[in-house]
């Protein structure tokens, strides 16, 4: 946080600083999820950029009060364009000693710190695993410190609406977002009415919370305990209407589109998983789109009913998350064999087996890429940011539907859960991805009738032809047998096998010729360290690679939508510089992919902690091997040599 | 999907071209022919007709049909069936699936398919045995079944399908066997006419490595005696003469009688219909296994509406309310702020 006037020690005086990073921190029940959203809103409104990293454990109620209990929800405001919800906060609210505990190590020294002094009794702070009061023993000294009974106001408050103190203490995240609203100056209206929206059908709930939200504005504003509050400019914007979306409401609607683009009926089968059930919440609400959700009985009838929907002529869907794509991948094999357009979206969370449902990873795209038996290659997309699923969900649409053939769409838990202002796409100027049916014979049989090959491929695209039931004529049966070439009945002929192969593996691969070459982004022209990212990293990475230029370094950078194929001059690209670092939630898997595509020494630099990459930690990394290549003369020796040449 | 006439069709007209390859003597040929025997009385268009199968013997079914279909993976045709009758209510879409695959790695497809009342028409060979991966115990084999996984015997109890399909809340619930066509053909019209998920255990002989498992109730001689024919309004007699009934043994269960014993007004009167599936349940209890005097027919043919009609229920109930979606609008549906 950089403030651009002189502090203020004044009650009442106000500084205008360009960004802040709030952390909201409580027990998972006590609302911090809604508190992060409706603040996220406020700022969206007023025209701030704005970033949010929802952090919140995989128990439905851990233990009130405890550390596994502690939800909370990070949003990064700012007067320019910012990319991530920030490394660390510059406020933390903490609802109880236990967020207090699990989050005050981030908060660097000078720190604001509001805290709800009401929850700090000899229970709380035991449950937390404190031996002493943190508000009284000193250890707080480093931060600016604002101690407020949070909960008694918010009784005090509620009281002329009658409702029992233990319903009423439940409003207290709003008297939380209320005062917060007040310091960073958030304009109210919009929660207000949303209150009334969202609580209408119980209304002593929605005056409770009215009320509550309320005072805490007003005692920001009466209670002279800050010594200013603050004020965050508007960023600057392309012209346009914006929405705040997550990840996932952007890859819902984002299939919705795809369906509208395809003029196919939209179908979702799926089973409920964290971090991907909100694609089937969301879609599940759009009937009047006329989509068809099925909550399947399990994983594998999640993805085989959407097969069998794309078998008749819908675009046909499934959503899951790592355990998930194991039991689909039987699935996603027959539909390679069955040359069948299918979305398989997979919210990636970490890893392996259960893992950490609510956390984010990237540990999954060498499962889409070789994830099952016998030579199944299937085309992988990843999203790179929250609004960019909406785009990407299209794309992947567009090959599935033009290949015939299954496509990964990888999203993850950050992106999913994340949020960021986007200026909504003019409807008319999105893609046509619509393809034809066959409907007509397209080969002679052998009395010299006409007659239907089903996996007579088209010699550009080497897809199938799509003749779906109710079509006469080209009735025909395919399976998860070998095919004779272009016939398609069984075959088990040795050549035959290896043609079918090939031509599988040739289809996918001739997709890149359908991708806009990769142009790395290197202003200068001059760089020697690329970095190379995927799905989620997008962020990080970009806020990383801008600020070693602002440092006066040059690095370049190149961000892959398409992981399979890889766009068609990648090879060409990564050659060009010297060392290529690729940061990625895994253990390097895109490295890998590359090294063997391409023969380059690509290094990974990887995070598999459930959280995403620290803008500091890629600025340190690039930073580094910068200061490497400077200091071997021997590589210096080299780019001389190449410059002469 | 055209108002004309539905074409006059032989059974010639829907055989594929591929020769069948079932082992010689197969029960499953005299299914595949009491299938295409049926289909053209049936008034339906070929172009709209799927079949859909999984892993197995009986899932070769839909390459000698020349219709649409899909040979699927092992336990999965009830799911993939689901999602095409779905989305695609104008076809007919037939399961053809073996015990293994219904029973066993597709257990839970196909009691999800039968609960939902998805509008499928399943047809279940029971042979007792594993054929394609020549011959372990399946889920039906009886307790103690020496295979080549089992060779001091299988321990497992087997499932009752009949009795798992009536659990899984099946509205039609019907058995028959590969050795009476007529019967066979008969009980496949009335599961293609039911409105909703249909589920027929049809009795097939593999001769390979399970042969003669039903003999003891089809064999010639032995079916009057042991083959207890179920016909809706009618008491449940069997036997050359109708000796044999079927009454309540006064426990919520059913037990074999001598008519003579007990009087015609004793025997038990069959009713597919009851909203409550306990009689069917009972019947399907009588006999633990095809060695006893076996129930055949239809058990239940209970209707209530099928699934893909309340999925489009509440499709057409969303657009009267809401209005046809608008991608525009939908994007714009949260809170928006322009900037200029």
């Amino acid at each position: 946080m950089t403030t651009k006037s002189k502090p203020a020690t004044e009650p009442g005086r106000v500084e205008t600083i360009d960004q802040v990073v709030i952390r909201f921190a409580g027990d998972s029940g006590d609302g911090m999820q809604v508190t992060g959203d409706r603040f996220t809103d406020e700022s969206a409104l007023f025209g701030n950029d704005l970033s949010t990293f929802p952090n919140y454990p995989a128990e439905i109620r851990a233990p009130a009060g405890t550390l596994a209990g502690v939800s909370a929800f990070q949003i990064h405001i700012s007067d320019h364009e910012i990319l991530t919800p920030g490394d660390v906060p510059n406020v933390l609210v903490a609802m109880n000693p236990a967020a207090l505990r699990a989050n005050v190590n981030d908060l660097p020294n000078g720190g604001i710190l509001v805290i709800n002094g009401d929850s700090f009794d000899e229970r709380d702070l035991a449950k937390a695993g404190y031996e002493s009061n943190p508000l009284k023993d000193g250890s707080l000294s480093a931060y600016r410190t604002y101690e407020i009974p949070m909960t008694s106001l918010t009784l005090e408050a509620c009281r002329p609406t009658g409702a029992k103190p233990r319903d009423a203490e439940r409003s207290k995240n709003f008297f939380a977002l209320g005062l917060l609203s007040w310091l960073y100056h958030r304009p109210i209206a919009d929660t207000e009415r949303w209150i009334v929206r969202r609580y209408g059908k119980s209304p002593i709930v929605a005056e409770a919370n009215e009320l509550a939200f309320r005072a805490g504005y007003n005692f920001g504003e009466t209670a002279e305990i800050f010594e200013s509050s603050y004020e965050i400019a508007p960023a600057e914007h392309l012209p346009g209407t914006y929405a705040n979306v997550t990840g996932n409401v952007a890859l819902a609607w984002g299939l919705l589109a795809a369906a509208h683009l395809a003029r196919l009926p939209l179908f979702l089968g799926s089973y409920p998983i964290t971090p991907a059930s909100d694609i089937l919440h969301e879609l599940s609400k759009h009937k009047n789109f006329g989509v068809r959700t099925l909550q399947a009985e399990d994983e594998i009838a999640g993805i085989g009913a959407a097969l069998g929907a794309a078998f008749g002529g819908a675009l046909g869907v499934t959503t899951t998350s790592g355990p998930g794509i194991d039991l689909k991948a039987e699935t996603v094999g027959l539909a390679v064999s069955l040359e069948l357009p299918l979305l398989i979206v997979d919210i990636q969370r970490g890893g392996p087996s259960t893992g950490l449902p609510t956390k984010t990873e990237q540990s999954d795209l060498l499962h889409a890429m070789f994830g099952r038996h016998g030579e199944a290659p299937v085309p992988i997309i990843a999203a790179k940011t929250p609004s960019h699923c909406f785009e990407a969900a299209i794309e992947a649409a567009r090959i599935a539907l033009k290949f015939r053939t299954p496509v990964y769409l990888l999203s993850d838990g950050y992106l999913a859960n994340g949020a960021e202002p986007w200026r909504l796409p003019d409807v008319e100027s999105l893609p046509d991805i619509s393809v034809e049916f066959t409907t007509e014979p397209n080969a002679t049989g052998a009395e010299g009738a006409p007659c239907f090959w089903p996996f007579k491929r088209d010699p550009d695209t080497l897809a199938r032809p799509w003749a779906v039931p109710g079509t006469p004529g080209l009735e025909h049966r395919i399976g998860g047998l070998e095919k004779q070439d272009g016939i398609g009945t069984v075959s088990y002929e040795p050549a035959n096998h290896s043609a079918m192969v090939h031509a599988r593996a040739a289809k996918i691969a001739g997709i890149a010729k359908t991708l806009p070459p990769v142009a790395a982004d290197d202003p200068n022209g001059d760089a020697r360290v690329l970095l190379l990212g995927w799905g989620s990293t997008y962020a990080a990475i970009t806020a990383g690679v801008k600020r070693v230029r602002k440092a006066g370094k040059s690095v370049a950078q190149v961000h892959l939508v398409h992981l399979n194929p890889f766009p068609p001059n990648l090879g060409e690209v990564l050659r060009s510089y010297e060392v290529i670092l690729v940061p990625e939630g895994n253990l390097g898997h895109l490295t890998r992919l590359v090294r063997s595509d391409f023969l380059v020494d690509a290094r990974v630099l990887s995070k598999v902690e459930g959280t995403p990459f620290r803008v500091g930690e890629i600025q340190q990394a690039i930073l580094d091997e910068i200061a490497r290549l400077e200091s071997s003369p021997a590589a210096g020796a080299a780019t001389a040599k190449e410059a002469a040449l | 999907m055209t108002d004309v006439a539905v074409p006059v069709t032989t059974r010639k007209d829907w055989a594929s071209d591929q020769e069948v390859r079932w082992c010689p003597g197969c029960g499953d040929y005299s299914i595949l022919s009491a299938v295409q025997l049926l289909l053209p009385e049936l008034g339906v268009r070929r172009e709209n007709t799927v079949f859909i199968s999984g892993i197995g013997c009986a899932a070769r079914f839909p390459y000698y049909m020349n219709t649409y279909g899909i040979h699927s993976i092992h336990g999965r045709a009830p799911a993939i069936a689901t999602g095409l009758a779905v989305t695609r209510p104008d076809l007919d879409v037939w399961v053809v699936t073996g015990d293994g695959d219904a029973l066993s790695i597709g257990g839970n497809h196909l009691v999800h398919a039968l609960r939902r009342n998805v509008k499928l028409t399943i047809l279940m060979f029971n042979n007792q045995i594993y054929g394609l991966t020549k011959g372990q115990y399946s889920p039906t084999s009886e307790i103690g079944k020496i295979t080549k996984s089992t060779p001091f015997g299988s321990l497992d109890t087997p499932f009752n399908p009949v009795s798992l399909a009536l659990g899984a809340e099946a509205t039609f619930v019907a058995r028959t066997h590969d050795l009476d066509r007529k019967h066979m053909i008969e009980t496949f019209r009335r599961a293609h006419d039911h409105p909703g998920a249909s589920f027929v255990e049809v009795y097939q002989n593999c001769n390979v490595f399970n042969d003669g498992a039903f003999e003891a109730i089809n064999g010639k001689d032995n079916r009057a005696d042991m083959i207890i024919p179920l016909e809706h309004g009618k008491p449940i007699r069997f036997g050359a003469d109708g000796e044999h009934g079927v009454a309540s043994d006064g426990q919520g269960g059913l037990r074999l009688v001598e008519v003579k014993d007990v009087g015609e007004q004793a025997l038990v009167v069959h009713d597919e219909t009851h909203a409550n599936p306990s009689l069917a349940f009972a019947l399907s209890r009588l006999a633990t296994g095809p060695h006893q005097p076996t129930p055949i027919g239809v058990f239940r043919a209970f209707e209530r509406p099928d699934y893909g009609s309340l999925v489009d229920r509440q499709l057409l109930e969303a657009r009267s309310r809401e209005g046809v979606g608008e991608l525009a609008s939908l994007l714009r549906s949260g809170a928006t702020w322009n900037y200029d």
